[in-house]
């Protein structure tokens, strides 16, 4: 139903547009593209006007990057017209686009780590002189680029140096290089600071003005309200809708994005603290990644741990089940000392951490869902008899345990790379349940998860805590932790700065606590995502 | 997250004595430093080392390993490994050979070594091509691509001479270029000298050396950033292979006959060499002189072995450990690097 009324407003729409076409700077018709096994776009218009902010919308894997992928030229669509300030482009390459003045800001950087800043900036686009490097030119022209865009940064320090947010200036930086008509940006606050974000606005604003059209790719509600002139959502390689960004409200787009009605988001966890399951006293690491940190965890309740990006949080999980070296202090579970932890030893204990790049340290990807899933578990007697590895009880174990977690497909014989971020996470997870796991210790669990999963995983949350487990959950995403939380930590610079509880579980409480000491003038204006 | 931007962030690694090691190791001065201590220390201890006629033997073997191990290096960068150079000096010794051996007494001396060096470095160009495109457009693992040409190579070296060494080369070739003294150093230190100085050029004031650094520090990088990434790998391959041909000349000159069995430990040297020199395995970082000095370093050892009479196998232990020991430091450093 909501695709047919889409289509009709596309129609009139469209029809508006041609009387402007003067205006319109980037125009594709009927775009499609498969990947081996997947329709990543099917039949997408698109447009883009000077001077105007076109904000992509939509889900993990609604086919955002491809997109934008293809209007930067990195590689082709299957069908489709692209035409560009009027004339049609074919044959685009990343090299070509920006020549035509189309400048993309990836959201996975584009950088080479072992090259100084000046020389990522100008890869591909050297200024030579007669065969021969020009260097004196090219850090002339760094040191104005980076001027202009008022960034704290040295033309240079290799990359590998740099913070996230340092690599993401960098990333913008190199957009600007030449001169820019068309600007790509995949969600390019992901890393900033609120300051920051709000000087890229300005200068979004900037170019506005100047006539660039502005392609912007954010989840973030805020920003999207604050500089979006048109919103295109995608849902699962479809166009479903362009509208204005003034009629659309919050709820209205989160539903075209996710196709459903969203109630609520969180699901209301019932929370009954009863013993101790795994208490830290005053661990220190190797690196002071984490310094001097006690906390504990109870069953029947999730302890949250909220803290900027880089505080230790993070390390502080890890080093719980032995994967960061400790330097000093203590890990209790259930009361007994667990001294030099490895991952094995915690899982014989109970204790399972669930990484958050799932892709690098918690699946084999080419592997099966099947034979991921029972990974931590084939000592069981459900999985191996004496060394010998029981096939068929293994695959009745996992596949009961996938049908309950509702992986889709529910294929457990499909390799692990097949499967969505959502799904791929719900996989993961699966590995607690093929044992008796008392203490779950979540790092991220719902980065680069779509909306749809993510509720399916608190949902997983709640059912798992009904058990009388324990749940650490390590979280950059303030709701998140602010809502499933029973007790909320929060961590400032590998020291823990504050143990919240109840009415204190507050957006200004844990923000005041993570720029205690700096930057008090930003804790006025709370973010919403 | 403004915790991120203090300046204090940028600065990487750790303060521990393992950090700091790993710091030094990666800098500019710890290679000079290690072959200077080490030059004195066998100067002060073996009387013969700093002898005119061993000095030339270390001279002039180091050369032959610094112009193959610079092309490994180039394909070590873009994070390949090219195992097919050692028979691609094989092939080319005895291709060079056969070539100038049937020519000679037809045609002016110079024009038969001309055709023969030529015959020679066109193997090297071809199987650096297989290899290259092999690695490019087929994305077939570099190691089992060289691999497959080493076999091949090796194959064809020793159908075309059963074996048996080939003499009859023109003797400006051989006493005139492969054992002559140019200002009393050996022929080949001069090769090795201009090879090391224009890929030093080529690294650091043109675009190509930024490209294949690009290549190997993040291929998804330089392909967006508009590199023309095929050709490049190409390119390293080619030019590695052809390096290899470059030495296999020398080497058979210096000879004086083509051989299908040189050297055969010139492929494992010449990734030691790399590896000494800070060159990582997974690509993206490396400085040609710094290979030099690699290679130099690597040659010295082997001499003061030899000197102080080691059995050539426990030499060849000896070797493999050093290789080992070197990637180890370099997995080291990148898991610290990893860190940050």
């Amino acid at each position: 139903m909501t695709a047919v009324v889409a289509v009709n407003a596309d129609v009139s729409r469209s029809a508006e547009e041609l009387r402007e076409t003067s205006d319109l700077l980037l125009n594709l018709t009927n775009i499609s593209k498969r990947f081996p096994g997947v329709v990543a776009l099917e039949s997408v218009d698109f447009d883009l006007r000077r001077g105007e902010v076109h904000v992509l919308f939509g889900e993990n894997g609604a086919g955002k990057s491809t997109l934008i992928n293809i209007i930067a030229g990195t590689f082709p669509s299957d069908t489709g017209t692209f035409k560009y300030q009027g004339r049609e482009i074919t044959h685009l390459t990343p090299h070509g686009a920006r020549a035509i003045g189309i400048s993309p800001v990836f959201q996975e950087f584009s950088l080479v780590p072992e090259l100084t800043v000046e020389q990522n900036l100008f890869l591909g686009r050297e200024i030579t002189n007669g065969g021969f490097l020009n260097g004196i030119a090219m850090r002339a022209r760094a040191r104005e680029i980076i001027r202009e865009l008022d960034f704290d940064l040295r033309p240079d320090y290799k990359v590998v140096q740099l913070s996230r947010a340092h690599q993401q200036m960098v990333e913008i930086s190199k957009a600007f290089l030449t001169e820019v008509r068309l600007l790509i940006l995949d969600e390019p606050t992901a890393s900033l600071t609120d300051s920051e974000a709000e000087k890229l606005f300005g200068l979004v604003a900037k170019l506005k003005n100047s006539g660039v059209g502005i392609i912007y790719v954010s989840h973030r509600m805020r920003e999207i309200k604050q500089i979006a002139d048109r919103i295109t959502v995608l849902r699962d390689g479809h166009k479903i809708k362009t509208v204005q960004a003034g009629d659309v409200t919050e709820t209205e787009l989160v539903e075209l994005m996710t196709g459903r009605k969203i109630g609520v988001l969180f699901p209301k966890v019932d929370h009954k603290p009863t013993k101790k399951l795994l208490e830290v006293e005053r661990v220190s690491l190797t690196d002071r990644s984490v310094t001097d940190v006690s906390f504990y965890a109870r069953a029947g309740e999730i302890t949250g741990i909220a803290g900027l990006v880089g505080c230790g949080k993070s390390e502080l999980i890890r080093a719980i089940v032995g994967l960061e070296p400790m330097l000093s202090g203590a890990i209790r579970i259930r009361g007994q000392e667990v001294t030099a932890p490895t991952p094995a030893s915690m899982i014989q204990r109970g204790v399972c951490y669930f990484p958050s790049d799932r892709v690098a340290e918690g699946l084999a990807l080419a592997r099966p869902v099947r034979e991921n899933c029972s990974m931590a578990a084939l000592d069981l007697p459900a999985f191996s008899r004496n060394k010998i590895l029981q096939r068929r009880s293994e695959r009745r174990t996992v596949q009961g345990i996938a049908n309950k977690l509702r992986l889709r497909p529910p294929n457990i014989e499909r390799a692990v790379a097949s499967f969505s971020g959502g799904n791929r996470q719900k996989v993961l997870l699966a590995r607690g349940f093929t044992r008796e796991i008392s203490v779950f210790l979540f790092d991220e669990p719902t980065v680069g998860v779509d909306v749809g999963a993510k509720i399916e995983i608190y949902d997983l949350m709640k059912d798992l805590l009904a058990t009388g487990v324990a749940i650490i959950l390590v979280s950059s995403d303030l709701p998140e932790v602010l809502n499933l939380s029973n007790r909320l930590y929060v961590m400032h610079r590998s020291h823990m700065a504050a143990e919240l509880v109840g009415a204190d579980i507050n957006e200004p409480e844990v923000l005041s606590h993570f720029f205690r000491e700096r930057h008090a003038g930003d804790v006025a204006r709370p973010t919403t995502v | 997250m403004s915790d991120d931007l203090t300046g204090d962030d940028v600065v990487p690694m750790g303060t521990t004595v393992a950090g700091r090691f790993v710091r030094s190791y990666n800098a500019v001065g710890f290679l000079p430093i290690l072959l200077t201590g080490l030059v004195v220390v066998l100067a002060i201890f073996l009387p013969h080392f700093l002898a005119v006629q061993n000095m030339l033997n270390v001279l002039r073997s180091s050369s032959y390993l610094v112009i193959i191990a610079v092309g490994q290096m180039l394909v070590l960068i873009v994070g390949g490994f090219d195992l097919s150079q050692g028979a691609v000096v094989a092939l080319t010794s005895v291709s060079a050979a056969l070539v100038m051996a049937g020519l000679k007494g037809t045609l002016d001396p110079s024009v038969v070594i001309l055709i023969g060096v030529l015959v020679g470095l066109g193997c090297g160009a071809v199987v650096g091509l297989v290899n290259g495109l092999c690695v490019a457009f087929l994305k077939i693992s570099p190691f089992m691509v060289t691999l497959g040409t080493l076999s091949i190579a090796t194959g064809f070296a020793l159908l075309l001479t059963s074996g048996i060494p080939i003499y009859g080369m023109p003797t400006q070739f051989v006493d005139g270029f492969g054992r002559g003294l140019w200002f009393s150093l050996p022929s080949v230190f001069y090769l090795a000298g201009g090879i090391v100085a224009v890929i030093w050029v080529v690294q650091n004031h043109t675009p190509m050396g930024r490209y294949i650094l690009a290549i190997g520090g993040n291929m998804q990088a330089a392909l967006v950033s508009g590199v023309p990434v095929k050709t490049y790998l190409i390119l390293s391959y080619v030019i590695c292979s052809v390096l290899a041909s470059v030495s296999g000349l020398a080497l058979t000159a210096q000879l004086g006959s083509g051989q299908a069995v040189i050297n055969a430990a010139l492929t494992l040297e010449s990734i030691a060499a790399g590896v000494i020199a800070g060159v990582s395995i997974k690509g993206g970082v490396g400085r040609v002189e710094m290979v030099a000095l690699g290679a130099i370093l690597l040659l010295t050892l082997t001499d003061a072995m030899d000197l102080l009479k080691i059995d050539p196998r426990i030499q060849a232990i000896f070797i493999g450990f050093i290789v080992v020991l070197a990637v180890a430091l370099d997995e080291l450093s990148q898991r610290r690097a990893a860190r940050v």
